[in-house]
Parts: structure tokens; C-alpha cells; sequence
């Protein structure tokens, strides 16, 4: 059911952990539906330079983590919040239907680090900061 | 074919050879029709007549009671519908942790008109006769409860059951498809009136199974045709896989204690062992009351269909009741109903053992899981939260 990608970042997950002292911390999803996922930003000059993960969830959840730490990684900020759902599912050749609501939760665990991160440095969050389980109780 | 170790029976097993050899020649050389004229479907009549004789013997019914389905599925769905399109309605009695086969079949004759009691089970999954009781009502027409849970292995009190709705005069159905092989049945002995089964539980091919249905209750066909089955089930009858289903219960039957005591000693090492081993873990499901190659664990902080697939990357194929795959937003039923929160439902496993499981097997799969419980759990924020609430302690 899953593409090889999506099996190689599941068994081998990219930054897996914790930033200690992280500029940005933002948290996903909930346990009654089975996801959560915890996204930490180390950021310098509005650039990522570290950005780790930690998932509680299926394979697709752990994997779609592993891949959006990827994608936003030596990244600018602007350019992190250019990241979709879609962009983490391409990137990992495709995800079963039941599944895609883990890409949006990776897109939106970025999204919700960023947001940590601009109330910290006391920046107006100019772009849509997600609730805790848009995804997971409402994509089905 | 062994370097992975299949623990998943309760989901399917294997066509057995003696099975697959019994077989063979009804899809070869007997292939003829059982209805036609011609002496080859002499042989192929008789040898299905011989089939419905034996599966009737192993389980105390006679020859004229057994009914061939496709499946435990339509066997539900001929029993539950027949019984209501008779009564032209009225109200069922069942259990919350049934099969889908069950409670979806209900659900769509609820639809219908008809009404539904949901029995609850209690910790262990179990229903009590008084409890049954309580729920007739003058209006009720059947009754199902499963003779073995599929998820927990929980063994219902089938002849206290069956008493009581005898007692009222009300058709008393179950569902047996983790049962049938795998436990002693005596239909006659323990008062049932329908039963359901299916081969591909105890090693015979999937896509046959039988109805069991007491002499003296008419039954309305499901599927309506040539008349096969006396009526009963039209469509040519699928004797190369009735002679199978018959042989692979012979088997289980004939192998029955033995099997049983082998794979009740692995089952407890397995328990024993993994609730040693892993930390905030817990048994589901009763410990006793239980079919003998069942085990179902919750394990907290993870969840389960991550540890599939990790499990599944070292060879080892069982399965979850977590909402991942269960294809849904709710983990299993069966776990919530026995009082589970969802949190610690998503973290279940089953494993399911059967025949060719050894303790080696055993062996392998007590070294394997620990280690990759410790790395999800290292994974999750919901152990790191855990370890920072001081509710786990790290190891």
C-alpha cells in the first residue's frame, strides 16, 4: 500500500528528536484520532537551519514528518509556508486516499512551528495557523 | 516460504496439503456438474454428500442441517435476514463486539424497519445469561452472539445463552468462524439453532463456508436459482472446495487437543513474556475464556499500525485494531467496548497463532517487539510528554 519512499522515510526517519532551546515548536494532531506530531525550528536570519520531529501515529504520519523536516530544512521562512500537503505526498511518490490527511498534518505541524516562532519574536502572524486536529477529524 | 513468521490465523490460514491433495482431483478430473445425469457427477454428488456428512459429524449436526455458503459472511447474512424477511420483522438481539458481518448485516436491517439490541460486553468481552434475559422483549426473533471473539479471542458462555433463548422460544444464532476447528462444538448438546462458519479459518481455502440450521426452521434463500442446497442456497455447488472445507475440519477436529495444548503453552509464553518485556502494556481480553493461539496486547504511546509495519520489516506478519487500520477515524469496537479509551486502543496488537507457529517463532517474536516498542516510543511526543508528566518512567 505504501510507495517505496514512503516505506524508506518510515523505516529511516530524517531528524528525528528535539531541538533543545528550539526558536519555533508547534504540535498537531491529537491522540484519539491517532496522529500527533511535533515539529521543532532552529532559525537564523528568517532562515531554517535545524529542524527536528516527533510523531505519534500510523507509518504515512511518521513518514510525511520525516519528509516535510526535508523539504523546509535550509529553507526560508516565506518558502517554508510555501509548503503544501501535496508538495510532502509528491515528494514521497504518493499516499493511499486514507492517508493524505497525514501530509496535511505535516503541512500544518510547520505551519503551527512558524506561528510559535513569530509570537516568540513578537512578528504579526500574517498566514492561516491551523487547530490542533483540522486534519485528522475533518479530512475523512 | 519461512523467512517471515505468520501470526495472523484469526485473520486467515493456510490450505493445508492434505487439504489442497483432497482437493486436486474435483478440479481435474471430477469436474462434473453435481446436478447432470452423466456418471462422472455421480462421484462429484457423492463426494459432497460425503463432504455435508463429515462437517455435520464434527459438529454434532445432522447430514440435512448443513448448508454450503461462499463465505462466514453470507452465512451471517442468510440466518440474520432469513429469520427477520420470516418474521416480517421485529427486533434482534446481539453483542457490540460482533464481526462487521454481524453488525453491519443488523445495522442494514435496522434500516429496514426492524429494531436492534446491542448487548455490552463486560471487561473481558464477555455476555452474561441474565443480561440476555433482560433484553428479550415479546418482539425479538433472533438472537446472535459470536461463539469466539476474532480481535480478543474471548469465549462466550454459548449453552447459557442458547438456554435462555430457548427457554423463550426465540431462534438462537452464532457466529463461529474463530471458533468452528478450534473449539469443541456440540451444536445439539449446547442448544444452538444456526451457526455460521468459514473454511479459510481452519485451513481450508477461502471463498466456502457453512450455515448450520436446526431441522424444523425454514429458512427463506438468499440467493434464488437452481435450486441447490434443497432450495436453501442456489448456485452449482463448489465441490472441489466443500471436499477441502470437509477434509480441513476433519483435521482440525481429529488434531484438536493436541493443537490446542501446543499452542496454549506458546500463547502463555508469549503474554508472560511480553508483558515482562514491555513496560505499560496490558492483556485484553480474558485470560482463561480464551481461544488458545490469542493474544492481544494494548501497548501505550505507540501506535499500532506503525508497529506493523515495523514488525512486518523484521518478518513478522500480525495484526492491529488501531483506526489506521481499521480504515477509519475509530480504532476496533471490540476494544473500545471492553472499556478501552482510544488512546490505548490505537496501540494494540493481535497475534494470532496456528499450527505451524513453534516456539522458536516465539522465541524471535519476544526478541523482536521490545526493541521496536522502545524506538516508536522514542519517537512519540505522547511518551515524551508521558516521561515529562512523570505518568512513564523512560527504560
Amino acid at each position: 500500500m505504501y510507495s517505496d519512499k514512503v516505506k524508506d522515510h518510515f523505516q529511516n526517519p530524517r531528524n528525528v528528536g528535539e531541538i533543545p532551546n528550539a526558536d519555533g515548536i508547534g504540535e498537531v494532531g491529537n491522540q484519539k484520532c491517532g496522529d500527533i506530531m511535533k515539529m521543532y525550528l532552529k532559525i537564523e536570519n528568517d532562515v531554517i537551519v535545524d529542524c527536528k520531529f516527533k510523531t505519534y501515529g500510523c507509518g504515512a504520519a511518521i513518514a510525511t514528518s520525516s519528509m516535510a523536516t526535508e523539504l523546509v530544512k535550509g529553507k526560508t521562512i516565506q518558502q517554508a509556508l510555501q509548503l503544501t500537503n501535496k508538495a510532502v505526498m509528491e515528494a514521497l511518490d504518493g499516499l493511499p486516499p486514507v492517508k493524505v490527511h497525514c501530509s496535511v498534518l505535516a503541512e500544518e505541524a510547520i505551519k503551527a512551528a512558524l506561528a510559535d516562532y513569530y509570537k516568540k519574536i513578537g512578528r504579526e502572524i500574517d498566514f492561516e495557523v491551523p487547530g490542533s486536529c483540522d486534519a485528522c477529524c475533518h479530512s475523512h | 516460504m519461512s523467512d517471515f513468521i505468520y501470526v495472523d490465523h484469526a485473520a486467515t490460514t493456510k490450505v493445508r496439503p492434505e487439504v489442497l491433495e483432497a482437493m486436486m482431483p474435483y478440479l481435474t478430473e471430477y469436474y462434473g456438474n453435481v446436478s447432470s445425469m452423466y456418471s462422472i457427477s455421480d462421484i462429484t454428488e457423492q463426494a459432497v454428500k460425503d463432504a455435508r456428512a463429515s462437517i455435520a459429524a464434527a459438529i454434532g449436526a445432522k447430514e440435512q442441517e448443513i448448508i454450503f455458503t461462499s463465505c462466514g459472511s453470507e452465512s451471517n447474512n442468510m440466518a440474520l435476514r432469513g429469520i427477520m424477511k420470516k418474521a416480517g420483522g421485529g427486533h434482534i438481539i446481539t453483542t457490540n463486539v460482533e464481526h462487521h458481518a454481524i453488525l453491519h448485516t443488523v445495522e442494514a436491517l435496522v434500516k429496514e424497519g426492524c429494531t436492534a439490541t446491542y448487548l455490552p460486553v463486560d471487561e473481558r468481552g464477555l455476555i452474561t445469561p441474565d443480561q440476555l434475559e433482560a433484553a428479550i422483549t415479546p418482539e425479538t426473533k433472533i438472537i446472535s452472539i459470536m461463539m469466539a471473539n476474532n480481535e480478543i479471542g474471548t469465549i462466550e458462555p454459548i449453552q447459557e445463552l442458547a438456554a435462555v433463548a430457548k427457554a423463550h422460544g426465540i431462534y438462537f444464532h452464532t457466529d463461529a468462524v474463530q471458533a468452528v476447528g478450534h473449539l469443541p462444538i456440540n451444536v445439539k448438546e449446547m442448544g444452538i439453532d444456526m451457526l455460521s462458519a468459514s473454511g479459510h479459518k481452519f485451513g481450508a481455502p477461502k471463498g466456502i463456508g457453512f450455515l448450520y440450521v436446526r431441522n424444523g426452521i425454514y429458512l427463506p434463500a438468499l440467493i434464488t436459482g437452481g435450486g441447490q442446497e434443497r432450495g436453501k442456497r442456489a448456485g452449482t455447488e463448489n465441490t472441489a472446495f466443500i471436499v477441502g472445507m470437509a477434509k480441513a475440519l476433519e483435521l482440525a477436529v481429529s488434531e484438536m487437543d493436541k493443537t490446542n495444548a501446543r499452542l496454549l503453552k506458546m500463547r502463555e509464553r508469549l503474554i508472560d513474556g511480553i508483558l515482562e518485556s514491555i513496560p505499560y502494556c496490558r492483556l485484553n481480553g480474558d485470560r482463561e475464556r480464551r481461544v488458545a493461539g490469542n493474544v492481544n496486547v494494548s501497548i501505550e504511546f505507540i501506535e499500532g499500525e506503525a508497529l506493523l509495519l515495523m514488525l512486518d520489516m523484521n518478518g513478522i506478519c500480525a495484526s492491529s485494531g488501531s483506526a489506521c487500520t481499521t480504515g477509519s477515524l475509530d480504532p476496533s469496537h471490540v476494544l473500545l467496548a471492553i472499556g478501552l479509551t482510544h488512546e490505548v486502543a490505537h496501540g494494540s496488537l493481535r497475534i494470532s497463532l496456528g499450527e505451524d507457529n513453534t516456539q522458536a517463532d516465539v522465541d524471535y517474536i519476544l526478541k523482536t517487539l521490545p526493541p521496536i516498542v522502545k524506538r516508536l516510543r522514542d519517537m512519540s511526543p505522547v511518551w515524551e510528554d508521558a516521561i515529562k508528566a512523570g505518568i512513564a518512567e523512560d527504560y
